[in-house]
């Protein structure tokens, strides 16, 4: 890679491999009429039906339930973590947990606990504490060292973390919590699609059924919900809804599991079949390969094809889109601008992939779209509120002028390298499409998971994180090769939490 | 009785030598007081100092120039920081909580002379850069101890206050050794002036054996 890489260069270099990958990418509907489809669609939507209440009230609070709990038990685990983060063990630990998505932690879970409570909060708590621990330990660090440096010298550990640090990274670290609140709620909303009783569940259900009217007000209630957050969660009541949440969870209902799982699936399950079969580690290679070569490959190939397509169109919604949201550009338009952007963002890509499965039918399109549409209403949502922010002459011009001349070229750089970063998110939510009967990895991993062949899940998960981390280290390479622009961090204040207004 | 001493030593950090050829001594019951040029040396030796002392088991109290004040926590609660050696890590989960009532006092009665009663539970981002001072102050009369190491505790106060601040931290410390710009209030307050200038100490005697135009070669 040379030294120096130009912000236009580095877009070019993308969209150059996003257009060269889409031959290759089975994008058609065939045997599908999506019009009749959209139009079915179209107008249960536009005439929701609350009638079914009692079943969308139950899967909202389910939703929430385990949202609250996966996240709090991942940000207590993440809090313990962060101040060993010098240590690699920890370190590796982190990267080991949030490589694997929620829904492959929620997989191999259910394999050990069944479709239970427990199942579902600990698929949250474990990749968010692998999250949380990054995110707490850099906050840590970019704290000011000064207050803990005047201690007086023989002063404890713990005191000198709670007085002296904490209170520093508080208003940070509550900020990021709530974020991840919102995060959470997508995680808990998705998991219902395989099987547990959150929203996605309910959607599927009143899908398979046709209830259109009753899957829009479910859907609009979710909207809502997400919107309101920063109203109804108040950190201060956290115990209280903790309290209310593990209460609604523990009462739920779910099917008994044979005892003895858990020892089985860490001596029997996950081994490696030829080492099961005594074959001895002759057979191991052979095995790999076959791992490798016969599913690994295909679904990597796949997952590579729709995630960088969808990188590039993720970009050019954002960049085309955030001037919808600026008043000056935008002017009236910006209110339906900023709604159509948080709808977009409240959805998780899995869940907008599934509602465009119903219409396209099964093909890498649904995937490449909901990613596109998810994660550009993201990007281009920060990039408005920046846009928003910028200093303007009081007779700049106004609209498409405006956002041509005066905030795409200041915005370009951040526009690069907000995209740059969302690289690794969509490589990694592209691997779980697969779990909706789109080739990527994720059909592989489920495949293998409903075969009962965990080993073969267990290398396949290998192979989707070495993917997102190589996404991941190419990103950071790409970004400090392009100089000047201020990093994207985890800690970013832009990735506060929705605000209403 | 001698608290410190430096016998020609060169003093920096990490290699980067500031301070050449350092000879000095802190006896109990003075005050040293450091002049010289920003950048001539002062806060080097105000560290080389304190790790001296507390590396000899003194007890030593710390008000650093940039304060190091934790902006989130209230004036009380940064005082009571000044202790946290003296107590458990419970004991102190529970200060930070909730101050017993007893260590509240004890705050308040520095937190009065200081003129801070009336910001006591306001967190300290909320104050004037005057009182982010004092409440730095505050810490470490809190803390107490043997020796006061302070670098330009007064440099953000008017005149007035400036004085009765060092009557204070007089009043406190057995042994101090301050950083000042003001020379008026250096000479009324050292028992030793200590000149710092181009990475030597040229001058250490007491206030009445140094002439103005000693004190302005410093600063030439």
């Amino acid at each position: 890679m040379p030294e120096r890489l130009s912000r236009p260069a580095v877009a070019l270099i993308f969209a150059a491999l996003g257009l060269a990958l889409v031959p290759f990418a089975d994008l058609g509907w065939a045997g599908h009429d999506p019009w009749a489809a959209l139009m079915r669609m179209a107008r249960g939507f536009l005439a929701p039906d609350f009638g079914a209440i009692e079943e969308i009230g139950t899967a909202l609070v389910s939703t929430v339930a385990f949202a609250l709990c996966g996240v709090a038990v991942g940000a207590l685990a993440g809090l313990a973590l962060a101040p060993f983060w010098a240590s690699a063990l920890v370190r590796g630990l982190s990267v080991a947990l949030r490589s694997v998505h929620e829904l492959f932690w929620a997989l191999l879970l259910m394999q050990v606990l069944g479709i239970s409570p427990a199942a579902g909060v600990l698929a949250i708590a474990l990749p968010y504490a692998g999250i949380f621990a990054k995110v707490f330990a850099e906050q840590i660090e970019e704290a000011d060292p000064r207050p803990a440096q005047v201690l007086p010298p023989g002063t404890d550990l713990l005191s000198r973390f709670l007085w002296a640090r904490l209170p520093l990274i508080w208003p940070a670290m509550r900020s990021y919590v709530l974020y991840r609140v919102e995060c959470g709620l997508r995680s808990s909303a998705v998991l219902g699609f395989i099987g547990l009783p959150t929203l996605g569940f309910q959607l599927d259900t009143f899908f398979r059924q046709g209830d259109y009217g009753a899957a829009s007000a479910i859907m609009i209630l979710y909207v809502l919900l997400i919107a309101t957050i920063p109203l109804w969660l108040r950190l201060r009541a956290a115990v209280l809804w903790l309290a209310g949440a593990a209460a609604w969870l523990a009462m739920l209902d779910h099917p008994p599991m044979g005892s003895g799982a858990l020892w089985r699936f860490l001596t029997v399950d996950i081994v490696p079949a030829p080492l099961r079969r005594g074959e001895g580690p002759d057979g191991l290679l052979p095995w790999l390969g076959d791992i490798l070569w016969t599913q690994g490959l295909p679904g990597a190939w796949a997952t590579i094809v729709v995630g960088q397509i969808a990188l590039v169109l993720t970009g050019a919604i954002a960049f085309a889109g955030f001037g919808l949201v600026v008043g000056r550009v935008a002017g009236r338009a910006r209110l339906l601008g900023h709604l159509g952007l948080v709808v977009l963002r409240s959805f998780p890509e899995y869940m907008l992939a599934y509602l465009f499965l119903q219409v396209f039918g099964p093909s890498m399109l649904p995937a490449i779209l909901a990613l596109a549409l998810h994660n550009g209403a993201i990007i281009g949502h920060l990039l408005g509120r920046e846009a928003e922010a910028i200093p303007l002459r009081r007779d700049a011009p106004q609209g498409v002028t405006l956002w041509a001349w005066e905030l795409a070229p200041r915005l370009f750089g951040r526009f690069v390298a907000l995209c740059l970063y969302r690289w690794e998110i969509i490589l990694r939510e592209t691997a779980v499409m697969g779990l909706l009967g789109i080739a990527t990895l994720g059909f592989f991993i489920d495949s293998a998971v409903a075969e009962l062949r965990l080993d073969r899940a267990l290398v396949l998960l290998v192979v989707t994180g070495a993917i997102t981390a190589g996404a991941d280290a190419a990103s950071r390479a790409v970004r400090s090769r392009m100089g000047a622009v201020r990093e994207v961090s985890t800690l970013d204040r832009a990735l506060k939490p929705l605000e209403t207004g | 009785m001698t608290l410190a001493a430096f016998q020609g030593e060169t003093l920096g950090y990490g290699g980067a030598a500031v301070l050449r050829g350092v000879t000095l001594t802190l006896d109990r019951g003075e005050r040293l007081v450091l002049l010289g040029r920003s950048g001539a040396g002062k806060t080097t030796l105000l560290n080389a100092l304190y790790d001296r002392l507390t590396g000899a088991g003194l007890r030593v109290a710390l008000a650093p120039q940039d304060h190091a004040l934790v902006p989130q926590l209230s004036v009380t609660k940064n005082a009571l920081m000044g202790r946290l050696d003296d107590h458990g890590a419970l004991r102190n989960l529970w200060t930070l909580l909730h101050p017993p009532a007893r260590d509240r006092a004890e705050v308040r009665a520095l937190l009065d002379p200081l003129g801070l009663s009336a910001q006591a539970d306001r967190p300290v981002e909320a104050l004037s850069g005057g009182q982010r001072q004092r409440t730095a102050l505050a810490r470490a009369l809190y803390r107490g101890g043997e020796v006061l190491i302070a670098d330009e505790p007064v440099s953000a106060v008017d005149e007035t206050q400036a004085v009765a601040l060092l009557e204070m931290m007089r009043a406190h410390f057995p042994a101090s050794v301050l950083a000042l710009h003001d020379v008026e209030l250096a000479r009324s307050f050292a028992t030793r002036l200590v000149g710092i200038r181009a990475g030597r100490i040229v001058l250490d005697a007491p206030p009445g054996a140094v002439s103005p135009a000693a004190i302005e070669a410093l600063y030439a």
